[in-house]
């Protein structure tokens, strides 16, 4: 019943908080904002939405192979962006393409998150050896790009799986790899945030008053440190997205029969020097204009949440 | 100066070592060297003779001492791809990505570092806007695929430059390089421009952010104050402050650009250690894969040394006596 | 003190400067209006956000974005300078108005040595060569007590102490000879034993070459022992202002009042200090008519409807209508 009579008081509050306003005026965010939208539309509703099914082999035909995309000469209604060497939709085969690039992307950077706020609350809360060794493996780490250890990490764990498991595990690799690669960022941020926040005060009340430094740590130190992770996250979402596309360009990430946009590309390079550039330009197009938006919306998202830049 | 650079020195060791551990383990616990080199009917006996041939019956830390000795001594063993030794393989390739990876810092700094500064001091002008817009384009557009759209235009459609390889090279005792002839300098342009351009627009951003954070300060307020012109704000104050932190991403950037040349080597066909081990990695190739990271490592902590070297040369602080 | 009131050196008529925000704008100066003679050490003080230190970037032209002068003018020896193009207003900074700010440690720019500033700064205004130039930033390291002048005068800003800092500061902001210094909070980051030096050093220095100061800071005994005449600010505007002597002695103005009763005096024995019930507004938030008189124990109904001008009270001017009334 509270809540009942509380929510559109909190609605109306969030409707009118300084982040709200800001992206209602910023045609920027507001733009970006709707292409992020009409990705995840199209990758998620891909079931429903996408004229063709790529992956059923049956409805496939070769006569249909290498059509051009619709106002060019030969090509179909029914084929709005063409299709490829096996005469798949190309439209089709990107709407479930991004759906698996943003199922990685999305699933690396959740890995990462946990993973670099659970080791920076622990540096930055308990400090001494923790913090020295925690922190020096994130430096280490820092100072190779990460694609290289997303790569290595990759390699090797694929060098690790046996012959037969590596398609159908693939997927996962790739996540872990790229998770792998991303966390020390995170950690960084959330240590520093950590260190400022445990001098303060109030959590030192929390600690003589005896509350265990979990509880400590989740209900006092992680509200604070959420903003600028959310901005990191988002700037890493559009990075992870582009990590999982160069593996699968470089033949390193998901297999053709669970193509990713990374993988449609490649695909498609193969048949760029014979002039049907459909195949790996509208990929390209759609995973470019999808990573733009995402960074997009982390600028703007890290503009409005630092109040100095205003 | 030197005592410190000396302590920076012994403190890239520990990292050495954690690397070469790394790599360590690659090379001895994945995949099994043994039967890769000897096939799948070896006998048991020749199994035991090539486990000690190869110190595999040792102690492990004996085993990884080896291993470092040889990595000092730039032995790395075979390849199982190619059953060459892995430093020759190296060797070779080291000219074409040192080609391709300094000409990119080059274009990245000579235009970044300009145009950072330029969107910083007029933040709000319409070139600037227009600058910035495009720079996001250049970060969210993948390597890759840059450099497959350059492909499309400058040599499928217009036919002006080569899309693959490295052109004609001249050959020196252990070099050999595409900087003397045309044929090279050509194929050189779509590569390291692919491979610059995002390392480009990283740095003019971070550029220009140091640059609008610099200028907000007290002491550009007081330069103001003291009625300095804008030329002496803007150069003799502002970019200063500005490259303390600019030296420390690029010197970054040039460890990024190692790191994505593996990218631009695969679409570009370009004969150097990226297209080495994306093959490697294709084909498990655990020796390269090794000796790979060992020396990345060791490429990195030589940035870190320069750049380090770059702070004590700006700024002043760093050069108290202690 | 020197100069009658024909050596009007700067004039400062109706200032309004606003801020617009997204929920409206902000009137942070409203219609300030007062005078400095040559020579002339006027003081500035009031709550912080009373509008001091905004009063003084205005005058040296360096209000930060999206602040703006939206009304009134600035006079320097009957010239307007708040008007002027960028390029004329820097002929102006430095050489005719200098500036002293607040912290020290981070006004001087810490990768130049303190010798290549003064330098550069005296270049800029004065036309004279390289080594001359460093001859002159020798000498005026010198007037500011810098020991060893000649050798420091390479050192980098952290190589000196805060105080030192300030010094250098003040010799950076003097060394072009400039009419008249705005010196916002000189010595409000310093350590106590410092602040009494720096403030003698500034008076000294502007006794000596005859340079006009406004002295912004929220400490009424720096103002007592340093000006000749002081400003009292409330919320974006001039409470009182009138010789220190009187203002401190009678204060008319009824905030005047309650700021004087506030200060702990040694030669009396009060049982507790007095003190101003409420707190200055925000500028969001500034009531009609009178900023005061919310807080003001002799309110009128007229102080809730109109703002009262400065007008004669004794020997000062203030912004009250109680002297309306009297005058009656």
């Amino acid at each position: 019943m509270s809540g009942a009579t509380a929510s559109p008081g909190r609605l109306a509050r969030a409707w009118d908080s300084d982040i709200a306003w800001s992206f209602r005026h910023s045609p920027v965010a507001l733009v970006s904002g709707f292409a992020v939208l009409v990705c995840f539309v199209g990758a998620f509703g891909c079931g429903f939405l996408a004229p063709h099914d790529p992956f059923n082999l049956a409805s496939l035909s070769l006569s249909n192979s290498f059509l051009p995309p619709v106002p060019l000469k030969g090509s179909s209604w029914s084929f709005v962006f063409g299709t490829d060497d096996q005469g798949r939709d190309v439209l089709s085969a990107i709407m479930y393409g991004t759906r698996i690039s943003l199922i990685v992307g999305f699933a690396a950077i959740a890995m990462a998150l946990s993973l670099g706020i659970a080791l920076g609350l622990l540096a930055g809360y308990f400090g001494g050896v923790t913090d020295a060794v925690l922190m020096r493996a994130a430096d280490v780490q820092l100072s190779f790009p990460s694609l290289l250890i997303a790569l290595l990490v990759d390699g090797i764990v694929r060098a690790l799986l046996p012959r037969g498991a590596q398609n159908a595990l693939e997927l996962y690799v790739l996540i872990f790899a790229i998770g792998i690669a991303r966390w020390p960022q995170f950690a960084r941020t959330v240590r520093g945030s950590t260190l400022v926040e445990r001098g303060r005060e109030y959590v030192m009340a929390a600690r003589v008053i005896g509350i265990g430094p979990v509880r400590i740590m989740a209900s006092h130190i992680l509200p604070n440190v959420l903003g600028p992770v959310l901005v990191l996250a988002t700037i890493n979402l559009g990075l992870a997205i582009l990590d999982e596309a160069t593996l699968s360009f470089l033949g390193l990430g998901l297999p053709p029969t669970q193509p990713s946009l990374g993988t449609l590309i490649s695909n498609g390079n193969n048949f760029l020097y014979s002039g049907d550039w459909w195949i790996t330009v509208f990929p390209g197009i759609v995973l470019a204009g999808m990573v733009l938006a995402i960074n997009l919306l982390g600028d703007w998202l890290r503009d409005a949440l630092n109040p100095r830049l205003r | 100066m030197i005592a410190q650079l000396v302590s920076r020195l012994l403190q890239a060791i520990p990292v050495l070592l954690v690397v070469g551990f790394l790599s360590f383990a690659i090379f001895t616990y994945v995949g099994d060297p043994v039967s890769i080199m000897l096939g799948q009917n070896a006998t048991p006996a020749m199994r035991i003779a090539m486990r000690h041939a190869l110190g595999l019956d040792q102690p492990f830390l004996v085993q990884y001492w080896h291993f470092m000795v040889r990595a000092v001594h730039f032995n790395f063993g075979l390849s199982y791809r190619l059953a060459l030794p892995v430093s020759q393989l190296i060797l070779e390739r080291l000219p074409a990505t040192t080609e391709l990876v300094m000409t990119s810092a080059v274009l990245a700094l000579l235009v970044g570092l300009p145009l950072g500064v330029y969107t910083g001091i007029r933040p709000n002008g319409f070139v600037s806007r227009t600058i910035m817009a495009g720079s996001l384009l250049g970060v969210s557009l993948p390597t890759f695929l840059l450099g497959i759209l350059l492909i499309l235009f400058f040599s499928v459609l217009l036919g002006w430059l080569p899309s693959f390889g490295r052109g004609h090279v001249v050959n020196f005792t252990h070099w050999s390089t595409g900087f003397l002839t045309l044929s090279g300098l050509k194929s050189l342009i779509l590569p390291s421009i692919t491979l610059g351009l995002f390392q480009m627009t990283l740095i003019m951003r971070l550029v220009r952010t140091e640059m609008l954070e610099v200028l907000r300060s007290d002491y550009i307020k007081f330069a103001r104050a003291r009625g300095l012109g804008p030329r002496a704000i803007y150069f003799g104050h502002a970019l200063r402050n500005t490259l303390v932190p600019v030296i420390t991403i690029v010197g970054l950037q040039i460890g990024g650009l190692i790191g994505f040349s593996i990218v631009t080597e695969t679409v570009f066909q370009w004969p150097g250690m990226g297209l080495l081990l994306v093959q490697s990695i294709q084909n498990a190739d655990i020796p390269v894969m090794s000796a790979y990271l060992m020396l990345i490592a060791v490429v990195f902590v030589v940035i870190n040394l320069v750049v380090d070297i770059l702070y004590y040369v700006v700024d002043p602080r760093l050069r108290v006596k202690r | 003190m020197a100069g009658g009131a024909d050596a009007t050196l700067l004039e400062v008529r109706d200032l309004v400067v606003e801020f617009p925000t997204r929920r409206g704008v902000l009137r942070a100066l409203d219609g300030i209006s007062f005078s400095i003679a040559r020579g002339e050490v006027l003081g500035v003080v009031g709550e912080s956000g009373a509008g001091k230190s905004l009063t003084g970037a205005a005058i040296i032209g360096l209000l930060e974005p999206p602040g703006r002068v939206v009304g009134g003018e600035i006079r320097l020896d009957g010239q307007r300078i708040d008007n002027l193009p960028q390029a004329a207003m820097r002929k102006v900074r430095g050489k005719r108005i200098g500036a002293i700010f607040q912290d020290p440690l981070t006004t001087l720019n810490p990768l130049l040595s303190i010798g290549r500033q003064l330098v550069e700064t005296i270049r800029t205004h004065l036309p004279l060569s390289e080594s001359e130039a460093r001859e002159r930033a020798i000498s005026w390291l010198e007037e500011v007590g810098i020991p060893a002048a000649r050798q420091r005068i390479d050192a980098y800003p952290h190589e000196f102490s805060g105080g030192m800092r300030q010094r250098v500061v003040i010799a950076l902001a003097l060394c072009a000879e400039p009419e008249m210094v705005v010196a916002d909070e000189p010595t409000t980051a310093l350590d106590v034993s410092i602040q009494a030096q720096i403030i003698a050093l500034m008076k000294r220095l502007a006794a000596e070459h005859g340079t006009a100061v406004m002295l912004v800071t929220h400490d009424m005994g720096v103002i007592a022992e340093t000006c000749d005449r002081v400003a009292v600010m409330y919320a974006g505007r001039i409470a009182e202002i009138g010789p220190v002597r009187e203002v401190v002695k009678h204060p008319s103005h009824p905030y005047t009042s309650g700021l004087m009763a506030s200060i702990p005096a040694l030669d009396r024995k009060v049982a507790r200090l007095a003190q101003i019930e409420g707190a200055m507004p925000r500028l969001t938030t500034i009531p009609r008519g009178c900023a005061f008189n919310p807080r003001c124990p002799k309110a009128m109904d007229v102080c809730r409807q109109e703002k009262p001008g400065l007008r004669p009270a004794g020997a000062t001017m203030a912004a009250c209508h109680l002297y309306e009334v009297e005058n009656v």
